[in-house]
């Protein structure tokens, strides 16, 4: 049965559109699996490789500037920003990765911190290349409905999945978790760590890429600040996967629903819509300290506890 | 001439502003050293401070140099709490992620962040102190000066606030008992423990000065800078750039890993354009990675050994 939960998750998926939602709701469901595909791989990077990157606005907003700048400048279809942004992005990894993987723990994590918000720094800079802080407009959307947008980012989170499944279970998964649990053993027993530390920050920034590319698409509207958000990506990003479940196949997709819906609902409600900083904050605490794992992570402990207050409550 | 008048001065500017940023980065290096994770909310406790100074100038009308001696100790009793009930509990709590602390302290920092929008709105404020544009000129203490220089009047009281902050720290770290037991846990916990530090306690308290610090930070930084509840994420980039300048845990490190970073930052608002401070303050952390992995710290030791 479990083995079979991403399947039924996938064509239960597949035939929601049909259900005859209203728009909102499928714009819903589209930031629920834009948020996955950027979850999964986050944890690729940090749940399995173990290295917590704070800076994954980088690659998104990369990813959505190549797309931007190919319709601005060059006049070519946003959409086309998608395999650009696989080259772009994973060069602007490579480099990146360069410098911050000579980093380690929470010195690592600083760093992408850094290259986050010089990110933002720099796009907002650079008006001749950018468009600044005006950002960059896409005029003429390909569909007006939402069903297509929605099939393109399934499919990209369901292939985002597999990816990450096989990825993990070859052998390259378990370097990755070697290195996590501990670098110096790792490198003793003749692991590369550097090089496959780098492998997965490339794998996991042109995946987040790739969203942002879609992101440009489906939005329409790109500027630094929405782009390059250290609060509203790159710490979204870390909560979706904490929540959820740390170095778990569903953690993100159950991690962004909860994230996703939660936001709506916070923002929605009148007079708290503004602590939905405050309120995720404190999310993200109460997370940390009794779920370290996330939902999916610490499910047995989580379900323990819940029948044991059914039993007492009864 | 002018040329040299406008480098001098920019120099005068970094030197003035790298004394403060000494002040914040000693918090987090002495965090850093002894508990060995990065408070990400070290910036929004600067936020803080510089609240509490604020509203003690408009609602009682003390001065911000004086809120120093208010902001500090509350301060201190906040990164005490922060410490003791919500960083210890998860020291304890078993994980996947070793950085789970890190995160918590992110999570602080939205937590404080958005609770002074909600309450002081998102405005910019500044104090409004009657010194705030004074200055001194060379020209009137040195008649026939070839050059013209000038020294605010705010930032040099900093400084000077700054530097003397800076020696009683350094005094408390030499000197007392509590001080030695705090370096002995940073170097070594275990041994510490073996020698009768009671390491949980120095834990709770260095959190506390290092909170502390950034608090007087903040009282120093109001008179010369204006204050909004999202300014607490660049000072956190900014200390943990000085702490790896100066070398991750060392206090004189910071210190001058400080004063570079300011110098730096100053040049490049000068000559390359104000926007474009903060990718300075990236540049010269990576090359510090690059070319100087160890910090100065690395520098300092290898000239006191001989090597």
């Amino acid at each position: 049965m479990r083995r079979h939960i991403p399947l039924i998750v996938l064509t239960i998926a597949a035939l929601l559109p049909f259900a005859g939602f209203s728009t909102y709701v499928m714009h819903i469901l589209i930031l629920v699996f834009i948020w996955t595909t950027i979850g999964m791989a986050w944890n690729l990077l940090g749940g399995y490789c173990g290295q917590v990157s704070f800076g994954h606005a980088a690659y998104f907003g990369v990813g959505a500037y190549t797309a931007g700048i190919l319709y601005a400048k060059l006049g070519m279809s946003p959409w086309w920003g998608i395999p650009f942004s696989i080259v772009i992005v994973g060069i602007f990894a490579l480099i990146l990765g360069f410098i911050v993987l000579r980093l380690r723990g929470p010195f690592f994590a600083l760093a992408t911190l850094a290259s986050g918000e010089v990110m933002r720094i720099t796009a907002e800079n650079l008006v001749g290349f950018t468009g600044g802080s005006l950002g960059i407009m896409v005029q003429e959307r390909t569909w007006v409905g939402k069903l297509w947008y929605y099939y393109i980012i399934l499919l990209i989170a369901s292939a985002t999945y597999f990816l990450v499944k096989k990825l993990i279970e070859s052998k390259l998964g378990y370097y990755f978790v070697a290195i996590r649990e501990d670098q110096d053993a790792a490198e003793s027993l003749g692991i590369n760590t550097t090089f496959y530390k780098t492998i997965a920050l490339c794998l996991s920034g042109t995946i987040t890429g790739i969203a942002g590319a879609f992101y440009t698409n489906y939005m329409g509207y790109i500027d630094p600040n929405v782009v390059f958000a250290l609060h509203d990506i790159s710490i979204i990003a870390i909560m979706i996967v904490m929540v959820g479940g740390v170095a778990t196949y569903l953690g993100p997709f159950v991690g962004a629903i909860i994230m996703v819906v939660l936001a709506e609902f916070i923002r929605s409600l009148p007079g708290l819509g503004t602590a939905y900083q405050t309120l995720f904050g404190i999310l993200l605490i109460v997370i940390v300290i009794y779920l370290p794992n996330g939902i999916v992570g610490d499910f047995p402990k989580l379900s323990r506890v819940l029948s044991r207050m059914v039993r007492t409550s009864r | 001439m002018v040329k040299l008048e406008v480098f001098l001065q920019t120099l005068i500017q970094g030197f003035l502003m790298g004394g403060l940023y000494a002040l914040i980065g000693l918090g987090m290096t002495l965090i850093m050293g002894v508990m060995k994770i990065i408070n990400l909310a070290h910036g929004e406790l600067m936020m803080v401070a510089m609240y509490v100074a604020y509203w003690m100038f408009v609602l009682f009308h003390i001065d911000p140099y004086l809120s120093v001696f208010i902001a500090t100790p509350l301060l201190f009793f906040l990164g005490i709490a922060i410490q003791k009930f919500l960083i210890n509990p998860v020291l304890k709590v078993d994980s996947i992620l070793p950085e789970n602390q890190v995160i918590l302290t992110v999570g602080v920092g939205m937590v404080l962040a958005n609770l002074a929008t909600i309450f002081f709105t998102s405005d910019y404020r500044s104090t409004p102190v009657g010194y705030a544009t004074k200055a001194w000129y060379l020209s009137d203490y040195w008649k026939t000066s070839p050059i013209e220089l000038s020294l605010s009047v705010p930032w040099t009281v900093s400084f000077v606030f700054a530097v003397f902050i800076t020696t009683a720290l350094w005094f408390f770290l030499a000197k007392t008992d509590t001080g030695k037991s705090i370096r002995a846990t940073a170097q070594d916990p275990d041994a510490a423990l073996l020698m009768g530090v009671n390491v949980k306690l120095m834990r709770v308290v260095t959190f506390g000065i290092g909170s502390g610090l950034v608090g007087a930070a903040g009282c120093l930084f109001i008179p010369i800078y204006y204050l909004y509840p999202a300014l607490g994420g660049q000072f956190t980039l900014i200390a943990f750039v000085i702490t790896i300048l100066g070398g991750l845990g060392s206090t004189v490190g910071a210190i001058i890993g400080g004063l570079i970073l300011g110098v730096f930052e100053s040049l490049t608002s000068t000559y390359v354009g104000m926007g474009w401070a903060p990718v300075g303050r990236f540049v010269i952390f990576v090359a510090c990675l690059i070319f100087l992995p160890g910090g100065v710290a690395s520098l300092l030791r290898k000239k006191r050994f001989g090597r």
